[in-house]
């Protein structure tokens, strides 16, 4: 694989796949231990798997791999001799790239200098064209893809650009490639092609670490898996041998049904505290209407980006929206987040660092932020009041903070997740849109979450239910309704709703039930 | 508190040690201060000294306290010491016209006025603050110079002099007037609702807007503030010396405020920060230059080593970021 004859940055010239060890790799994120003396071996020429819970640490694992997340202690051993890398480039110059979650290619450069970007084959310092285009297309037919080397990256869809990442590793003589999610935010039939170029490239004499979620690729992609479970290893075995169950069982150490309290179906003819009718932003929501009773739980289905946050966002006023938005019968104004706020409208954000908490500030300032006027007398906060109130609401949701006056961000994920709820139950809510409620945090703290969920839809709210992991949608909603391309598609009730009907109907695919075939 | 009592331990790490370092580090340094110039000169710990003092910082330092609360919020003001200036020429222009105590109020009232421009340009263009006031802290000197014509102003009407000079309980107006704003703003920072609401803004407006805060507002009325704050000092200022002319005012009163501000230890990024620190900040500077007068300190090295107290107090401020 000779793509370039001299550059100080060369990766070293050794030729076919690359094995690695890891020793009793550790991390920790603020208060989180992400990895804790995790050992696994990479054999040379396979795909491994790296599988767990979100939150297990198998994203941070890949990344420490790939140079993009430095560990705090254990050893990276690469053909017997150990590394340590200080960024990705030193990775790379061993021959290791990662292939991110998040694409990172220049949006208005083309393919062809997206792919040669910092490596580009030159004649002093002039590029040298020809020879780039004969190296890509060398490669490109090596992996069995032919993307335009010409047209501008940011014109590409999301599967092209990760082709277009993985030659970039390709030319710059990657021998081991972690991919993280690959698949998170491509169609099946995207995704079933990137599991045949990733076939191809153990074939073509790369080593792959395949970070991911989804099992049933992952038993179809790999030759070994490794569980993760709470930062820990659980095992690594043969990828033949293994089940979905066998699988999950080893990812949450106890079987699905122990993770989800059993569910209580909510009152019949509860009133409707949630009415949403023709909710339109293009591109992404396309004329949404239903309804979220008292006392229910509703679940918002769908693929990465099919459109599940941008409606929870709408009827928030987090973006602005056309249609409707009525709340316990008051229809909403929507100028902004503190129309609803004001009605007992409450959101749980996607990203609680970015979007839900204040993460310098402390967790009392947190939790009393949206209800201030709860704890304040003509506008003067009573710290007395505000002190009990707060400690009472982060008692009832099972918060663990040392202090209530540390900063926020000095807490583990769980009990960050835990302080932004609290914040909306200073003063009830009638209706909490919660969105990825469990991102990111372990499974003990997400048991809490799913508990908490239910107490207080018990209590009579409605509650919304966002998530990336069906398991939890189907193990929590009373319906399930499923959005593709910013349309609800199919309305599921929760007890009818499994992984395949769902999923069915997210990707489109025939068989799908109809739109209000089945009511709550 | 029973869940306090359940909870683990606070856990120590090096990224918490250092934010606490940075936390304290200006009373210590204060404090140490303190004890040397008290040894080393007799004058220092005097009551006339610690009016000197006042004096000297009191102007700038309603500009500081402002400053403050605009940093906390998230926001930069390059244009309050141009506002600071031309509140001065207003005063003087209008004093013929107006008589002293209207044509003073009003200098104030233009501060206000290009504050909340400034606010509204940068809450709703989304101009990135340093920029937006950068190019309107231009048009300000502009007006200036156009409204004198380049001249130096000179009020000779005898009761001009009341704000900047007189005294109630042997103590000037203005001083009283900085401690006015210090007490209200810190008053308003640490005990209410606004208060509260400011911090969340600059530590993460998306999470404060989306607990229903109406970020855009808050930005508005701090640069407002700030806008005041500046047309306050700039009538102080043209009172006790009777000449105005034209100017940027960031020597006389941006940069010694900003200097307070950091040295203080609020953030620059926003959400952190506190206006006690930056009447520590004040007094520090001030209690530097004071005394390297004492100690009779080339005044060449006076310059070179607050800004290397400035220095040192941004760099603390970004490692504790970095460690976070």
């Amino acid at each position: 694989m000779t793509v370039r004859d001299s550059a100080a940055d060369a990766p070293r010239r050794a030729a076919g796949p690359l094995g690695v060890e890891l020793r009793g790799i550790a991390k920790r994120y603020g208060g989180a231990q992400a990895l804790d003396d995790v050992s696994v071996t990479v054999k040379a020429g396979e795909i491994h798997a790296l599988v767990g819970e979100n939150g297990a640490g198998k994203s941070t694992l890949g990344k420490i791999v790939a140079g993009a997340v430095l560990p705090d202690g254990g050893e990276i051993v690469l053909d017997g001799r150990p590394v340590a890398f200080r960024s990705p480039r030193d990775a790379i110059r061993e021959g290791i790239a990662l292939i991110h979650q998040e694409l990172a290619l220049v949006p208005a450069l083309s393919v062809l200098d997206n792919v040669f970007l910092g490596v580009e084959p030159a004649n002093s310092g002039v590029l040298d064209r020809k020879r780039q285009r004969a190296i890509f297309a060398e490669l490109a037919a090596r992996i069995g893809f032919k993307p335009a080397y010409s047209v501008r990256a940011e014109t590409l869809r999301v599967a092209e650009q990760q082709k277009i990442e993985i030659l970039r590793a390709l030319v710059r003589n990657a021998r081991l490639i972690v991919m993280d999610e690959p698949t998170a935010a491509l169609t099946r039939i995207e995704a079933d092609r990137l599991l045949d170029i990733t076939r191809d490239l153990r074939k073509a004499g790369v080593t792959v670490i395949y970070v991911s979620h989804d099992l049933r690729d992952v038993l179809a992609l790999a030759d070994t898996v490794t569980v993760l479970k709470d930062g820990r290893h659980v095992k690594t075995v043969p990828a033949a041998g293994e089940t979905v169950d066998s699988l999950v069982t080893a990812m949450l150490g106890r079987s699905m049904d122990r993770v989800f309290p059993a569910r209580v179906p909510p009152p019949a003819g509860a009133p409707a505290v949630l009415s949403v009718r023709h909710l339109t932003r293009p591109p992404a929501i396309d004329d949404v209407s239903f309804d979220l009773h008292a006392g229910e739980i509703v679940g918002l289905a769908g693929l990465v980006g099919s459109g599940r946050t941008e409606i929870a966002r709408a009827i928030f006023a987090a973006d602005p929206a056309a249609g409707v938005v009525e709340l316990a019968g008051h229809r909403l104004a929507r100028r902004a987040p503190r129309d609803g706020i004001r009605r007992g409208l409450a959101m749980l954000p996607e990203s609680r660092k970015d979007q839900g908490l204040v993460m310098m500030r402390t967790v009392r300032e947190n939790v009393s932020m949206a209800h201030l006027g709860e704890v304040a007398w003509h506008g003067i906060v009573n710290a007395a009041r505000e002190r009990r109130r707060v400690a009472e609401v982060l008692e009832s949701v099972d918060a663990r903070a040392a202090s209530h006056t540390m900063p926020v961000s000095a807490l583990s994920g769980g009990n960050q997740q835990k302080t932004a709820i609290a914040k909306w139950l200073l003063k009830t809510p009638k209706v909490l849109l919660a969105d990825e409620p469990t991102r990111g945090i372990d499974v003990g703290a997400k048991r809490g979450i799913y508990e908490l969920i239910h107490r207080l839809a018990g209590q009579g709210l409605g509650v919304l239910l966002i998530s990336s992991e069906l398991e939890e949608i189907l193990g929590l909603a009373h319906r399930v309704l499923v959005v593709r391309n910013g349309r609800i598609v199919a309305e599921i009730d929760g007890g009818a709703a499994t992984e395949e009907n769902v999923m069915r109907a997210a990707f489109g695919e025939a068989g799908a039930p109809a739109h209000g075939g089945e009511a709550a | 508190m029973t869940q306090t009592d359940a909870a683990a331990p606070p856990r120590r790490t090096f990224g918490g040690s250092i934010a606490s370092l940075r936390d304290y580090a200006i009373v210590i340094a204060f404090v140490l201060l303190l004890i040397v110039l008290t040894a080393t000169s007799n004058h220092f710990l005097t009551w006339i000294n610690l009016l000197n003092t006042l004096e000297s910082g009191a102007i700038y330092g309603i500009v500081a306290v402002a400053f403050t609360v605009l940093l906390i919020v998230g926001e930069f003001d390059l244009c309050s010491g141009a506002i600071y200036v031309l509140a001065g020429i207003v005063a003087a222009e209008l004093q013929p016209m107006l008589g002293t105590w209207p044509s003073l109020a009003l200098g104030a009232v233009a501060g206000l006025a290009i504050g909340i421009f400034n606010g509204a340009v940068v809450a709703y263009l989304r101009i990135n603050s340093f920029i937006a006031t950068l190019a309107s802290s231009l048009m300000v000197v502009g007006i200036g110079t156009k409204i004198t014509n380049g001249f130096q102003l000179y009020i000779a009407a005898p009761d001009f002099g009341i704000l900047g000079n007189g005294k109630v309980l042997g103590v000037d107006y203005f001083i009283w007037i900085f401690l006015a704003f210090v007490l209200a703003s810190g008053f308003v920072l640490s005990r209410t609702k606004l208060g509260r609401w400011l911090y969340a803004s600059g530590g993460n407006p998306e999470a404060a807007r989306l607990s229903g805060i109406n970020v855009r507002a808050l930005r508005i009325g701090a640069f407002a503030f700030s806008g005041f704050a500046a047309g306050v000092a700039g009538s102080i200022l043209i009172s006790r010396t009777a000449t105005a002319i034209a100017g940027d005012g960031l020597a006389d009163v941006l940069f010694p405020a900003i200097a307070a501000v950091v040295v203080g230890g609020t953030s620059i990024q926003g959400g952190r920060g506190a206006i006690w620190r930056t009447v520590l900040g004040i007094f520090f500077l001030e209690f530097i230059r004071n005394g390297f007068n004492l100690l009779e300190v080339n005044p060449y090295y006076q310059d070179i080593i607050r800004g290397a107290i400035i220095l040192i107090a941004v760099g603390a401020d970004a490692l504790s970021r970095r460690n976070q």
